[in-house]
């Protein structure tokens, strides 16, 4: 096997909370991504798989264990790591090419080459034509869209996203799951997913680690060997697909109704 | 047109629904017809003699008041005079306000430093400062827009604050992962987030400038809006200082009206909700 992408290495995380002694979040995790390989993070709400993620994006810091991306320790935010996050993180005053190149500041890349990078990740996720268009203009899975063009535009080693179509209803999601696939396949890229949504972590993923209620740990890794590529109507309906949903049901269930 | 046999709709629109608009004719018909019964009330009780003069001039005395300190040019002087006063002093607390109240939003060392000192001292009365000032500061305009300061910048300083602190930690931690540093961040994401909410709390103290422009002008004018008010009311010119009154207000509420319109022109993108 080829060494690992992003390198999670016993890693835990306590709060501080004062006089009332300190909450352990996560403890002891340990798990590897590949290169260009999907993972997903699936839990219970609270059993600090985005905080697992916010670390690793090098936001939130580790209080044991270190995180390797490439085999250098994270010790910050770095351009090696593009970040998505659930709720929106538009510039509201910037248009949506002037957002997506935001994120090319701090590249060396000549104007002609940044406009152009800027163009083609608008084309990737279908928002060519609403290039000068502001946020406050766009519905929740089009702005999503423009925060996925503008975490890859800098074409950072690993895609870390955090729940990123959380906050969009039912249909919009099915939608924006299939488009990130899209984008992943032609743009092979590493991806650290998190979420709490069953079915869009088989989807998604080649691998997905369960995690335990709070304190964190890896419950389980599981193998999803579905064909790809995948779509929501082919995919769902295959024996395989409900199989693993059945079994991660469970093992998540197991979880949920410990930590509720 | 109507269709015959339509029937005419006389009930009244649902006015007192929650949170429901009502029709545009209603909103601002009763908003002008509220202050039409004040008129009216005003015009009823002087017309009827109900009140002495010297309590309650008619509006008319008040009109020709006006006219009079027009064709003296005694208006212009008083209220170029102030308008001028009144910008100073909000200008020098404002250029205090803003860098200040941008480093205690986003440095906890700052706000521990600056707070206790302003939360003492922003509920100590202008009204006192006024014979310090002049003991300090002369009889100058420099003492006029030291009481304006004393009024506006302690509490612009705490909102200019909150206005940084509604930044999203999100937009936050996101610019951070494009490499920028915590300096470009604050320039290029917190600064330009902020914007709007510091442009409104530009248009609020530039109010309390004039509500504090009487105390400026309490001692050792000559001229002013604030200082005619405070003449009249040693000769008990009634119509004078209801007449120093209205412009106070009106301009007051043509500056808040500039500031509105200036920022719908700014700030479209922040106009919508997100």
């Amino acid at each position: 096997m080829s060494l690992p992408k992003l390198h999670i290495e016993n890693v835990s995380k306590s709060f501080d909370l004062g006089r009332e002694g300190s909450l352990l979040a996560i403890q002891d995790v340990s798990l590897a991504v590949h290169p260009n390989e999907f993972v997903s993070l699936l839990g219970p709400s609270g059993c600090g798989k985005s905080t697992l993620l916010m670390m690793t994006a090098g936001l939130e810091e580790i209080t044991a264990g270190r995180i390797l991306v490439d085999g250098l320790e994270v010790k910050g935010p770095g351009l090696d790591r593009g970040v998505v996050f659930q709720s929106y993180t538009l510039f509201p005053w910037l248009t949506v090419a002037e957002n997506v190149r935001f994120a090319l500041k701090k590249s060396k890349l000549s104007t002609a080459e940044q406009e152009e990078r800027v163009r083609h990740h608008l084309e990737l996720v279908g928002l060519s034509d609403f290039a000068s268009a502001y946020p406050n203009q766009l519905s929740g899975g089009m702005r999503q869209r423009v925060a996925i063009a503008r975490a890859l535009v800098y074409r950072p080693q690993i895609l870390l996203m955090d729940e990123p179509f959380g906050a969009l209803d039912a249909q919009t999601r099915m939608l924006m799951q299939e488009l990130l696939l899209e984008v992943w396949q032609k743009n092979r890229t590493t991806v650290l997913f998190v979420t709490h949504d069953v079915d869009e972590a088989i989807l998604l993923s080649d691998r997905i680690y369960v995690m335990t209620a709070r304190p964190g740990r890896i419950k389980a890794e599981l193998r999803v060997g579905l064909p790809r590529p995948r779509k929501w109507l082919e995919t769902e309906g295959s024996l395989q697909f409900a199989q693993l949903r059945h079994e991660t049901l469970r093992l998540l269930h197991e979880e949920v109704r410990q930590g509720g | 047109m109507r269709q015959p046999g339509e029937k005419i709709n006389r009930r009244l629109p649902p006015l007192l629904e929650l949170r429901r608009p009502i029709p545009p004719l209603w909103y601002w018909g009763v908003g002008l017809g509220f202050i039409g019964f004040f008129l009216l009330a005003w015009i009823l009780v002087t017309a009827l003699g109900l009140v002495p003069r010297i309590f309650l001039p008619s509006p008319t005395a008040v009109i020709n008041e006006l006219i009079r300190q027009i064709q003296s040019g005694i208006l212009w002087q008083d209220a170029s005079t102030s308008l001028y006063r009144i910008f100073i002093g909000w200008l020098i607390s404002t250029l205090v306000a803003v860098p200040i109240g941008i480093l205690m939003g986003n440095f906890h060392f700052f706000e521990g430093l600056f707070e206790p000192f302003i939360d003492l001292v922003r509920y100590m009365p202008a009204v006192a400062f006024v014979p310090l000032t002049i003991l300090w500061l002369g009889v100058g305009d420099t003492q006029k827009y030291a009481i304006l300061f004393i009024g506006t910048f302690f509490q612009e300083v705490l909102l200019i604050m909150d206005n940084v602190k509604t930044v999203p930690r999100e937009l936050i931690q996101i610019s951070s992962t494009f490499g920028l540093n915590k300096w470009e961040i604050l320039r290029d994401v917190i600064l330009r987030a902020a914007m709007p909410g510091i442009w409104d709390t530009f248009r609020i103290t530039l109010g309390w400038a004039w509500t504090y422009l009487v105390v400026a002008e309490l001692v050792a004018a000559s001229v002013g809006l604030g200082y005619r008010i405070m003449r009249a009311q040693r000769f008990l010119e009634t119509e004078t200082i209801i007449l120093g009154i209205l412009i106070i207000g009106f301009m007051g509420l043509i500056t808040d009206y500039i500031f509105k319109i200036s920022y719908k022109k700014l700030f479209r993108w922040a106009l919508q909700s997100r």
